[in-house]
């Protein structure tokens, strides 16, 4: 199978194949492409970055990891339902999302532009 | 009038990188920054995939942007003015208006890290109606992560740029259809693994070679017409079809913001021209980041505003010294280069640079005056929307060069 490496924005063509038991991963510059090559055709993640409601306004989150790339419309809508009152950069909203082992944390605080 | 080493305009990641190592160098620093706040388009870009080169860890836009800011509260002779305004250049002085009122800042060396824009429905003659509705990619950006705000529902986004793409991911996750990216040329103009991780995930549709024909709507969009366009982007009539919208995103390219300087620019980056220092035609004057060409990555601005920082310092310190002047021109398939200029003598220099169009197993040639080749490097496959560096070493710099591709 042909993968292009989204592990950084150099964005290497991969050639995954299927050697026995093993996938076997060419074209990547780093090992993080060979990791990601067998993944991607095993069992797909996905770092989730969307935004939390709070009463103050939204603030950014993300997952502190890669969650499994069919539970993403999933988090990111239970992600979209909440409410909170405030939030600061740092703060954990949901742990262990969906039992991916991934925190949902704030990664940025509120943006004023008042004078 | 107030005194300093080093003034540097902008304080996003470029303009923050070189405060830092300006400050650090020893000298008097000041970032003039607009916003009421440093970090420039990081605060809005909520997305991942930011600082793996430069700080060999993934974060976000705001969490890359806090690194920064961090350091630079921790430094000392760095001053920050923010909610300032520069009205003027002059030499390596500006003048500025903030809510204290015009002041005068007089500066051995200064740094241009004043950013880009974006092109607008305007700058790319969008034909039809004018309704409300549309909007360009980091505008829409802003109205959704800083401001909770949606756009539109079903959205149409025309160009293929990273911000385009980002926001097509964007925007579906807050619940809004894309219904289509279009892009006029035959390649994408965005990174391979947006494609992936912002169409291909979430199965929006890339249309190559694709153009809107018209904007339909009165008061607000209510459609497109749009069709295929030939290789020299001639529309083709008998392609046209109809598309219901209300929102259309343009992602179509951005340009240097250059209003307050006095500097010829190049062509194909609408910008100034700098040496192998980064510094402009004006003695004491550097310039670095998307002001002075369009990054595809935040860690290469931020290398760049670093280098810029230590040049300025230098310079202003009177410890810049530079060898013998040679040009570098680009040549074929490579559409700009930078530096400009280069100097002989000691170190080494960077070489940032595009090509028009995708290229596989080649190198990258410099050549001097008299054809031999200086230097090379192989590249296994490139495509334009990738910015490329190679490494040159001054002391091979004898006498005016041009960088090529050379097909094995």
């Amino acid at each position: 199978m042909k993968l292009t490496c989204i592990m950084c924005p150099v964005g290497c063509q991969l050639e995954v194949t299927k050697q026995g038991k093993e996938y076997v991963v060419t074209g990547n510059n780093c090992i993080r492409g060979e990791r990601y090559g067998k993944e991607e055709v095993t069992a797909p993640k996905r770092i989730l970055t969307t935004l939390i409601q709070t009463h103050k306004g939204v603030l950014p989150v993300k997952t502190t990891s890669p969650i499994p790339k069919e539970k993403i419309m999933e988090a990111n809508r239970l992600i979209s339902k909440m409410n909170i009152a405030e939030g600061k950069s740092g703060d954990i909203v949901v742990s262990n999302i969906l039992g991916t082992g991934a925190d949902v944390v704030i990664t940025g605080d509120y943006v004023v532009y008042d004078l | 009038m107030k005194n300093y080493d080093v003034i540097v305009i902008g304080g996003g990641p470029a303009g923050m990188a070189a405060a830092l190592k300006s400050s650090e160098n020893g000298c008097k620093t000041v970032i003039v920054e607009r916003n009421p706040f440093l970090g420039g388009i990081l605060k809005q870009c909520i997305h991942n995939g930011f600082g793996l080169h430069y700080f060999g860890e993934e974060f976000t836009g705001p969490e890359y942007a806090k690194k920064f800011v961090e350091m630079i509260e921790k430094t000392k002779n760095l001053t920050i003015m923010t909610n300032t305004f520069v009205t003027n250049i002059d030499g390596t002085n500006v003048d500025i208006t903030s809510q204290n009122g015009v002041d005068r800042l007089c500066g051995k060396a200064l740094v241009l890290a004043m950013g880009c824009r974006e092109r607008t429905a305007g700058n790319i003659l969008l034909n039809g109606t004018r309704p409300a509705g549309i909007y360009t990619a980091g505008e829409a950006q802003r109205m959704v992560n800083i401001l909770g705000k949606m756009p539109g529902k079903e959205i149409v986004i025309l160009g293929s740029g990273d911000i385009g793409l980002i926001m097509a991911r964007r925007l579906t996750l807050q619940g809004a259809k894309v219904k289509a990216v279009m892009e006029i040329n035959p390649t994408t103009s965005g990174l391979r693994r947006n494609i992936v991780q912002c169409l291909d995930d979430y199965n929006i549709p890339l249309m190559l070679q694709t153009s809107i024909f018209e904007v339909l709507g009165d008061g607000r969009v209510e459609g497109i017409k749009y069709g295929k366009v030939d290789d020299r982007y001639n529309r083709i009539p008998s392609t046209t079809k109809t598309l219901k919208c209300d929102t259309i995103i343009l992602s179509v390219g951005l340009v240097p913001e250059t209003d307050l300087v006095d500097l010829p620019l190049n062509r194909v980056t609408k910008s100034v021209m700098v040496n192998d220092y980064l510094e402009t035609a004006n003695d004491g004057v550097f310039a670095c980041g998307n002001f002075l060409h369009v990054h595809d990555l935040v860690d290469n601005v931020s290398l760049e505003g670093a280098a810029a920082g230590i040049n300025a310092s230098e310079y202003a310190k009177g410890k810049l010294s530079k060898g013998k002047v040679y040009s570098l021109t680009p040549d074929g398939v490579i559409s700009y280069v930078i530096p400009n200029t280069v100097h002989s003598g000691e170190g080494e220099i960077e070489i940032r640079f595009r090509i028009r169009a995708r290229i596989e197993k080649s190198n990258y040639v410099i050549e001097d005056e008299s054809g031999n080749q200086i230097m090379k490097k192989y590249v296994m496959a490139a495509m334009p929307g990738e910015m490329q560096t190679i490494k040159l070493k001054r002391d091979l710099i004898k006498s005016n060069l041009t960088l090529k591709v050379v097909k094995l």
